[in-house]
């Protein structure tokens, strides 16, 4: 550990980053560009997440890492040694215990508290980027608050699938202002951005944006008043611990068509277990939910 | 020389913590005391250390005797006049808030941040509501009408960061100020 700057980086790329972070807190939604360094893992493994983490870490933190709402992933894993190896800091799986949790692509089923710091790892932050790909245009786009292309994106779902089809990465409105992209976090997380108590961070580190969102900051899904907003799920409860209002994964447990939905959050599902619930497989599905 | 921040890898990262909460939760009062710098508290001090840079212009506003040399050997910042800073410290009366940038239509996020030294920082005055802020906040702001001003710019817009002491609190462009 002591052959490395605190948390790897550093300090004057922390102080860059920290001073993005700073602005981004104070234009909520508004994506900040920063000098994305080169981290010791590939592009689409966190770094930008990474960036961030490690400047907000302190050696007090008790950090957790999760990957689609899982701990024991090889992301999450590796992310957790990475910074276990240098900056010394405790890590947990546990929620309620965390003080900084980097995720990937889910927001943790226990609400988040005052005290927390929810870090984003993002793949593409510019929401438009798919329906206008010069990067000079969305600009333009997000200065002129022009966000009917996003509209109308929304609207061909309706007139293909007669529902809003888009699952994951749903657009939001920040404050009336921005429209971010929230991260691929299924649109079942989407409630839980906006009011929220923690401080939520995003980092892309490849397409090198930081972007914020300050605790208790209104965060609406973007929608129609005929076609509202549903954060759906799949219509199961989890088969190990029974829940039904958590986010499920659903798994194929042989070829002759099987499969179990269980909580992507893990952390969640084995509370749920520990604390007695039970739900249609348990007991009996340790090969498969492994 | 005084010195500048002890064990800076770890002191910085705990200071960045609270600066930002504090930028996260405007009006609320935050305590930082890092380093004792010339001619400003505590707090502002931690500030300018945990900030400044070789990469960030620093506009000096007023007469802060000794801060400048003090800034130089442990920041680095070249001192610029208030059009070219990215970062600007003074005690009120003295900051030439007009002249500094709030960015640009399309980069917002390259205005000025403005750490201002004041006499007395409580958590009482006008009314504070906006992104970060559960209901509502108080704080003694030295004035009312440039934030209202600047809330009126957003996205573009000042950044501020108050201090007294060991003490600081933050009132970023986002926040809207009612009366007091």
């Amino acid at each position: 550990m002591s052959d490395y700057n605190f948390a790897y980086l550093d300090e004057q790329t922390k102080r860059m980053i920290r001073r993005a972070i700073l602005k981004a807190l104070a234009i909520p939604g508004y994506q900040v560009p920063f000098a994305s360094r080169e981290m010791p893992m590939p592009y689409g493994w966190g770094t930008g997440g990474v960036q961030l983490t490690a400047a907000c870490l302190t050696p007090e933190d008790r950090l957790k890492v999760i990957d689609q709402g899982a701990d024991d992933t090889t992301n999450a894993v590796s992310i957790r040694k990475f910074f276990q190896r240098t900056a010394g800091v405790a890590v947990t799986e546990a929620t309620r215990e965390a003080t900084l949790i980097q995720t990937r692509h889910r927001i943790p089923e226990t609400p988040l508290t005052e005290d927390q710091v929810l870090v984003y790892q993002v793949p593409i932050p510019e929401p438009l980027r798919f329906l206008e790909p010069r990067e000079t245009e969305t600009r333009k786009m997000h200065e002129l608050e022009e966000y009917g292309l996003m509209h109308v994106k929304l609207y061909e779902d309706i007139a293909r699938h007669g529902q809003i089809a888009t699952s994951y990465a749903y657009p939001v409105k920040v404050e009336g202002r921005y429209v971010m992209d929230p991260s691929p976090i299924p649109k079942f997380d989407n409630p839980k951005l906006s009011g929220c108590p923690a401080i939520q961070l995003f980092g892309a580190g490849r397409e090198q944006r930081i972007y914020a969102l300050p605790p208790h900051t209104q965060v609406v899904s973007l929608d129609f008043d005929d076609h509202p907003f549903v954060a759906s799920k799949p219509d199961h409860d989890c088969d190990l611990c029974g829940a039904s209002d958590s986010y499920l994964d659903e798994v194929i447990t042989d070829d002759r068509g099987g499969r179990m939905f269980v909580c992507s959050d893990t952390d969640f599902c084995m509370g749920r277990v520990r604390a007695g619930h039970a739900g249609r497989l348990a007991g009996q599905s340790k090969g498969a939910a492994a | 020389m005084i010195p500048g921040l002890a064990d800076r890898a770890i002191q910085s990262s705990r200071g960045f913590r609270v600066l930002m909460q504090a930028m996260a939760r405007p009006g609320t009062i935050q305590r930082l005391n890092l380093t004792q710098p010339p001619a400003l508290g505590p707090a502002a001090g931690s500030v300018l250390l945990l900030l400044a840079d070789p990469t960030t212009p620093l506009h000096l506003a007023g007469d802060l005797p000794g801060l400048a040399p003090w800034l130089q050997f442990h920041a680095g910042s070249p001192l610029t006049g208030p059009e070219g800073a990215s970062l600007a410290v003074g005690r009120w009366p003295d900051l030439p808030l007009d002249l500094l940038p709030v960015g640009l239509p399309d980069y917002p996020d390259r205005s000025a941040t403005v750490i201002v030294e004041l006499d007395r920082l409580d958590a009482d005055g006008p009314r504070l509501t906006g992104p970060g802020i559960r209901n509502h906040a108080s704080l003694s702001l030295p004035a009312i009408a440039p934030f209202r001003a600047n809330r009126a710019l957003f996205p573009m817009g000042l950044d501020f960061i108050f201090t007294c002491g060991d003490r600081l609190a933050c009132l970023p462009r986002s926040t809207v100020v009612g009366d007091a």
